[in-house]
């Protein structure tokens, strides 16, 4: 075998270069070790993208096996394109989030795009169908002069999000958007996909069986996208605009063209495995397949279709061009699958074979360029357990401040419903297609989206939260609130969590309190999933999001996907759609508070975006009152005694209140028995239901048998908001607090 | 009735409609491939929803000119029915079955929502399960949806009854807020002169089912593949 060599015009491969790579000295010594040699230049581009955080999770791997990743559900847990989990009646639920942060800083609407292409592909790549997207957004301020270039992020994000998804025909039904200074410098887009499957149809990406062909379908390479990967693992500063041209550029019609071509070919019989070509594009794909099977890859580069003739093997193997596929096939049998692209109008060529080396050899006019060890490369990565510790000012930051009750709680209610965070979403929903598919029982805006699984007695719901403030004060509290939240958000709907899967946004894990902050906010999701059962079975990690030193706030993204086992126990037909729902519809509904109040304001929004305070203890979150909280509403849901639910959370009890009775501007008329200030505590789990009379008691005694606090605080009715508390009336017409709550995104987005 | 769902690359719509047809309405239901050039016996032909090759020069442009086109417009001049939703409806512009043209929406964003539809017409098959002045609740998602043509052609169309559906407010009420993506005379569905081939912007397939909390766009469909005829050609005498 000839030693892999330089080809004339390449740099010679020294440490110093290495380090522009982003590979440390002792990485470079470790990789020359295992080469046996200095490295080719197309070999340390390969290992730079294998070794890159964003491939190798490299600072977050020692903490992220703090995750139960099993249950009797789970089919497929972390490690595959996207995680697989059982949801009865012979299907399989495939999903996966991922993030997109550091491309859509620098180009928002492809960056925004390409992260719902790249989810979107490995959820298609399992051999499932994708059915329904969401997206998790923070942005930072967006009013005033100030704001102007992240109105264009806005603006941009939402495009590029909606253009892909709409285009692709996966409705996006739900996410989440928030506003904080901490995003200031580095916006977070987290795009999740959740897709469907019959169980006996899942794939994997496993190249195995040597001499089997390895074709290549879809787009051609170009430049776009290189270095990509180490792109989203530093952190930015004044150069980074410069990096525009490494962001790569979406294609939604030839995605859903590869999506139906490429299940097609997977019904086909012939197809063994599968691998789309995301981050560190064809050096990921290739090498992570090898692993999978203990195989090893022989690669033609010259087979490879370009874009333009010029690209080198160094570019080709780093491209991250989208809407690229490799599959591996049957020997002799790749013919079908080329027939069925082709027949989708999409290209697929033959660029090498399975091996049983355990090595990736490139070849490329007639030399070989590369020539490295799988296994070693892609599990053998460096893993460092990062030096860890709270910050400095970190007593200072849990520091309780007291807290004024407001004069006015109704005043203090409109400022809030009026800022861009509680505000309404619908500037941005109805941007994205929310229905197509026809499966969409609850769309976006409601605490949790249902969709019916068509064939099946049962349907999906699907949440996705996190509070970054409650992370910043205290991010083991922060972590368990995420997990707590989705799951409360799920129990709403009647839904049994089944599995999760996060997107890990912090800054630099070089910095010990970042890394302090990704362990605990990993440890108290870690504690939460153990409490209520429920795996982890995908996730993507995203360090270094912060610019000139200023990290973000500690954003662990978490999305769970629930089952409802009977949608005819939870209501008929008919009502289904008002009665999942969180808005209050019929009068004379009875509604009822669940769970009890101990004032706690730390991180509130309250304090934040009334006070401008963000300092305290974040609300406490008690495991075992929230399993107990949600078995109730999967209960009553199960019973069928519900005509709403929503849980209270940001805001507290009275914008809760305010959300079921600005939905369809039917208010309510409630007495509570606690003070100004308690209306907007954000105390955890706790609900709202509404029942018809005749079911109160049912309920009332359901939840004293499950030690759930629970009052009847009224009824529904009438078009006005009249809530009394201990020392006065909140009293408004349920249309003026809507229309300011309509207005406020639209407003501050100009 | 065999309904046959033209699939073209891109079309995404395709699996919503078939499933109304064939598991809601219990008709034989095939799929048909745009490079085919045979409608395989069917008396209804959908062009469904989508982004038929990405939209990319136009929204429905390139579709028009597919192989099996040929055969959707001797179906449709021989009286056959042809229903064009959303993005079936502008390639029924695009090779003229249907007159007019889509600009971008009225504030060139995408725009997913419920609106609500007057009909103007209900001595077509499509509208048998409805009466004139009824209105509708239907999702749309579209980026192109805003109908246009010249002054006298509108008129023309007017004249003739072409109009079918119009966008209004929930009582009925032509509002210049209801009609969101900005079509001339708030147009949302036409006709041609013969009644047996419809275009609308909005999606009857993605509210036909209790379950998904609006049936208002079943009746559509059922009306598309409702056996008879006779009150289509009254109607072209009519509007002739």
């Amino acid at each position: 075998m000839r030693t892999p060599g330089s080809t004339a015009g390449e740099p010679v491969v020294d440490s110093v270069l290495a380090a522009d790579h982003g590979l440390t000295g002792e990485e470079f010594g470790g990789l020359c070790d295992l080469l046996g040699r200095s490295p080719t230049w197309t070999e340390l581009g390969i290992a730079s993208a294998l070794y890159s955080e964003h491939c190798s999770y490299k600072s977050s791997r020692i903490h992220l096996q703090r995750f139960p990743t099993r249950s009797r559900r789970v089919v497929h847990g972390p490690g595959e394109n996207a995680g697989v989990v059982d949801v009865g009646h012979g299907w399989v639920a495939v999903f996966k989030m991922e993030s997109h942060n550091h491309p859509s800083f620098i180009e928002p609407y492809q960056g925004a795009a390409t992260g719902v292409g790249g989810i979107l592909r490995d959820v298609f790549t399992m051999g499932a169908r994708p059915i329904a997207c969401l997206d998790s957004l923070r942005f930072g301020e967006i009013e005033g002069e100030r704001g102007a270039r992240m109105r264009h992020l806005v603006d941009g994000v939402v495009r590029g999000i909606g253009d892909y998804g709409n285009c692709v025909g996966i409705p996006t039904v739900g996410g989440e958007t928030g506003f904080h200074r901490s995003y200031n410098g580095n916006i977070l887009v987290n795009a999740f996909a959740l897709g469907v499957c019959r169980a006996d149809r899942i794939f994997t990406a496993t190249a195995s069986g040597a001499g089997n062909p390895i074709l290549y379908a879809g787009s051609r390479t170009g430049r776009d996208g290189i270095h990509g990967a180490t792109m989203a693992s530093e952190a930015f500063d004044s150069e980074s605009e410069a990096k525009r041209p490494t962001v790569q550029v979406g294609d939604p019609f030839t995605e859903k063209v590869l999506l139906e071509a490429s299940l097609e070919a997977m019904r086909s019989g012939v197809v063994l495995g599968v691998q789309d070509m995301g981050a560190a594009g064809l050096t990921s794909s290739c090498f992570e397949m090898a692993a999978r099977g203990g195989a090893g890859v022989e690669i033609d580069l010259d087979l490879v279709p370009l874009r333009e003739a010029s690209l080198t093997p160094y570019e080709i193997m780093l491209s991250e061009s989208q809407e690229r596929m490799v599959f591996v096939t049957q020997r002799g049998q790749e013919k079908a699958v080329v027939e069925i692209l082709s027949r989708w109008g999409l290209e697929a060529s033959r660029i090498g074979r399975v091996t049983d080396s355990g090595r990736a050899r490139l070849t490329f006019r007639g030399r070989t360029v590369a020539d490295m060890p799988v296994e070693p490369l892609v599990d053998g990565a460096p893993v460092y357990d990062r030096p860890a510790a709270p910050p400095a000012d970190l007593r200072e930051r849990q520091q309780a401040v007291a807290c004024e009750p407001p004069e006015d709680p109704l005043r203090a209610l409109v400022e809030l419903l009026g800022t861009p965070e509680l505000g309404d979403k619908t500037w941005i929903h109805r941007q994205y297609d929310s229905t197509v598919r026809s499966n969409t029982i609850v769309g976006p805006g409601s605490d949790a989206a249902v969709l019916r699984l068509k064939g099946t007695p049962s349907a999906l719901a699907l949440t996705s939260d996190v509070n970054p403030s409650y992370c910043w004060l205290d991010p083991r509290t922060g972590g368990r609130q995420a997990v707590a939240e989705a799951v409360r958000n799920l129990a709403t709907v009647g839904a049994e969590p089944v599995g999760m899967t996060n997107c890990l946004n912090f800054g630099s894990p070089e910095n010990p309190a970042i890394a302090w902050q990704l362990r605990e906010c990993i440890e108290g999701m870690a504690e939460a999933c153990r409490a209520f059962d429920v795996p982890v079975i995908s996730g993507n990690v995203s360090l270094y999001n912060e610019t000139e030193g200023e990290a973000v706030h500690p954003t662990p993204t978490v999305a769970i996907v629930g089952v409802i086992d009977r949608l005819e126990d939870v209501a008929t037909e008919g009502d289904l759609h008002r009665v999942l729902g969180c808005g209050f519809w019929r009068p004379g509904d009875r509604v009822v508070l669940l769970g009890s109040d101990r004032g706690e304001y730390g991180g509130s929004a309250y304090q934040r975006l009334l006070h401008g305070v963000e300092a305290g203890r974040p609300p406490a979150v008690d495991l075992e009152a929230e399993a107990a909280l949600c078995a109730l509403l999967r209960q009553s849901r199960r019973a069928g005694w519900l005509s709403g639910c929503h849980d209270l959370a940001d805001g507290g009890l009275l914008v809760a209140l305010a959300e079921c009775a600005m939905a369809r501007g039917i208010g309510l008329r409630a007495a509570v028995g606690c003070g100004p200030l308690s209306l907007f505590s954000e105390g955890q789990a706790r609900a709202l239901v509404t029942v018809p009379a005749s079911r109160t008691e049912d309920l009332l005694a359901a939840a004293e048998a499950s030690e759930v606090p629970a009052r009847e605080i009224g009824g529904v009715g009438s078009d006005r908001l009249l809530l009394d508390f201990d020392g006065g009336t909140v009293d408004s017409a349920v249309h003026d607090l809507r229309r300011v709550w309509e207005e406020a995104l639209p407003r501050a987005v100009g | 009735m065999k309904c046959g769902i033209v699939v073209f690359p891109g079309s995404n719509c395709d699996h919503d409609v078939y499933h109304v047809l064939n598991h809601v309405l219990g008709q034989e239901t095939t799929f048909l491939w745009h490079q085919e050039t045979s409608l395989e016996g069917c008396g209804l032909v959908v062009l469904p929803g989508g982004f038929s090759y990405g939209d990319y020069l136009r929204a429905g442009s390139m579709a028009a000119h597919s192989p099996i086109m040929a055969a959707v417009r001797r179906h449709a001049e021989a009286g056959g029915r042809v229903l064009g939703i959303c993005n079936g409806f502008q390639m029924l512009l695009e090779t003229g079955l249907l007159p007019g043209a889509m600009r971008r929406n009225r504030d060139l964003r995408f725009l997913s929502v419920d609106v609500h539809l007057r009909v103007e017409r209900d001595d077509l098959l499509y509208c048998s399960n409805y009466r004139r002045g009824d209105v509708l609740r239907m999702p749309v998602a579209h980026a192109e949806g805003n109908y246009v043509d010249t002054g006298e052609a509108l008129d023309e169309l007017e004249r003739r009854g072409q109009v079918v559906f119009r966008y209004v407010d929930a009582a009925g009420q032509l509002e210049p807020a209801a009609n969101l993506n900005g079509s001339e005379r708030a147009i949302a569905g036409i006709c041609n002169a013969g009644g047996n081939v419809l275009g609308l912007m909005p999606h009857p397939e993605r509210c036909a089912e209790e379950m998904l909390g609006n049936r208002d766009g079943l009746g559509l469909l059922a009306g598309a593949v409702a056996a008879g005829g006779g009150r289509v050609g009254a109607l072209a005498a009519a509007g002739g």
